[in-house]
């Protein structure tokens, strides 16, 4: 399937993901028990996250999460709060060697947690509403996994983040009563305004900028939902932008894509910090 | 891809090749040698080698050969782990030479069994082993695997396959080494399904095998999900 041929689905979006998916009503329930489970360890990466300030393996991160979610919502806006921090619940327990879900790659495993679970504890739903969004998430990486490798190495950070945050804003989308048409535009509008994110994080390690960019991005998964539900839409067709972002990162150089050699990785610190976590490696 | 290979593994962080992806390719190495191995030296290429430490490669690879899965919460207390059991183990930088960067090659020893296997993080999980002792191999732990040593002579193949047939077993993937004509020869041969035992041990008295391993799928096994 495509996201064109999604987008015209009569039905919910998840609804044509689990049929083109699954061939009998057995195999859908085990992957139904399956999928479960993944929001059960998804919510329990959470919740470690949140109370946890131990530091990560290389001490660059490991209290953000539990710093913003104990401090005062100045904002007053509870819900982005809540998304921000529940996505780096994840990354942070993620960076601290913690049980997390790749969602699609561990590097963007908070993105999706972040927008979809901090959506639904905000608005009080409970867990059995998420089901089918989550199958939608998962058929939206796929299917954007089919035009591109889903990999930093590979297509930069927009491969990951991107990814990460399309599947989240359909996700989101069909919580909240998108149509198929709805959601997948809000993947599109996701994926979109991420192309050209490089992937340069700081030693070649998953926590700076890994960790803040899924706060940021969770937050872009749940601004796109909302445009969608409003009815705005990609002016150029979904898989025309996921052909679009597979071509830049075809374009962008070996320096940006996740060997630690360009964007902030090579600013003086991003190179001190390196080197001091390298020179602790060859001690070993 | 299926959907729960979108949304998983469930796994132990920080990265999906350097961590997940090296905890699979210890765990089959460990089934290469057939049991827990007492020695271990360990060859880490490329970005394996360079950033291994605030990756947890080395304790998810230690992990892996103590035979756990990468959802395992016990990987980052592998390197204890590791000594309590009696693994003694050495880490050591190596050119392997041209691989994937993110690959390592495993010696593995139990009394008088040994293996040296050689495997490729590919990224998001995914593995591939390279190298069985002498030989090229090809396979992804995305199937149950069968691996034979034998004689290159006609007919091992054909006869393998007849078995295998019997048992109602289909073959995804085959793949056949040799170091020279007539020759011992390697072939791994991935499946649906894992062949019966007696299949199995069958094929142990076949003439020209001299060795066979049967090893797990490890790819959807988050272990939680089989348990």
């Amino acid at each position: 399937m495509t996201l064109n041929e999604l987008v015209d689905f009569s039905g919910l979006a998840s609804e044509a993901i689990l049929k083109e998916e699954f061939d009998t009503e057995a195999e859908r329930d085990l992957a139904a028990q399956q999928m479960q489970k993944r929001i059960a360890e998804m919510r329990s990466s959470v919740e470690r996250g949140l109370t946890s300030d131990k530091a990560s393996i290389t001490g660059m991160v490991g209290w953000n999460a539990k710093g913003l979610w104990e401090a005062d919502d100045v904002l007053k806006a509870p819900l982005l709060k809540r998304v921000q921090a529940y996505a780096m619940a994840v990354n942070e327990e993620n960076a601290r060697m913690g049980r997390i879900v790749a969602a699609p790659t561990a590097g963007s495993a908070g993105t999706l947690p972040g927008a979809l679970l901090g959506v639904a504890d905000h608005l009080e739903l409970s867990d059995e509403h998420l089901l089918n969004p989550m199958f939608l998430a998962a058929g939206i990486g796929k299917i954007i996994g089919q035009s591109m490798f889903i990999a930093g190495a590979t297509g930069g950070c927009q491969a990951e983040i991107g990814s990460s945050a399309a599947m989240a804003a359909a996700a989101v989308c069909e919580l909240l009563g998108g149509t198929a048409h709805m959601s997948v535009h809000a993947a599109t509008m996701a994926l979109m305004n991420t192309i050209g994110l490089v992937c340069d994080p700081v030693g070649g390690y998953v926590e700076v900028p890994c960790v803040s960019r899924n706060a940021f991005f969770s937050v872009h998964a749940v601004s796109s939902a909302q445009l969608a539900l409003a009815g705005l839409e990609s002016v150029i067709p979904p898989d025309e932008v996921v052909g679009a972002m597979a071509s830049v990162g075809r374009m962008l150089p070996a320096e940006l894509r996740e060997t630690g050699e360009g964007g902030i990785a090579a600013t003086p610190t991003g190179r001190r910090i390196a080197l001091k976590m390298l020179g602790e490696n060859t001690d070993m | 891809m299926s959907l729960l290979d979108v949304i998983g593994p469930v796994m132990v962080g920080p990265s999906s090749s350097h961590t997940a992806g090296a905890c699979r390719i210890a765990l089959l190495a460990r089934h290469c040698l057939g049991c827990q191995p007492d020695q271990a030296q360990l060859e880490l290429h490329g970005s394996f080698a360079k950033t291994g430490k605030g990756h947890g490669t080395h304790q998810a690879l230690l992990a892996g050969l103590l035979g756990c899965y990468p959802d395992d919460e016990r990987i980052p207390k592998a390197l204890e782990l590791a000594k309590a059991a009696g693994l003694e183990f050495d880490f050591m930088e190596k050119d392997l030479g041209d691989v994937h960067p993110n690959t390592v090659r495993l010696n593995l020893q139990k009394a008088e069994a040994k293996v040296s296997v050689v495997g490729s993080s590919l990224g998001a999980g995914l593995v591939k082993m390279i190298r069985i002792n002498q030989f090229e191999a090809n396979f992804s732990g995305s199937y149950h695997t069968l691996l034979i040593e034998h004689d290159d002579k006609p007919g091992v193949i054909a006869r393998v396959a007849r078995v295998l047939a019997d048992d109602e077993v289909n073959i995804a993937t085959i793949h056949s080494a040799r170091q020279k004509r007539g020759g011992k020869a390697l072939m791994s041969i991935e499946m649906d399904k894992r062949p019966a035992q007696y299949a199995l041990e069958y094929l142990t008295n076949v003439s020209y095998i001299s060795w066979l391993r049967m090893l797990p799928e490890v790819m959807s096994g988050d272990k939680h999900d089989a348990e």
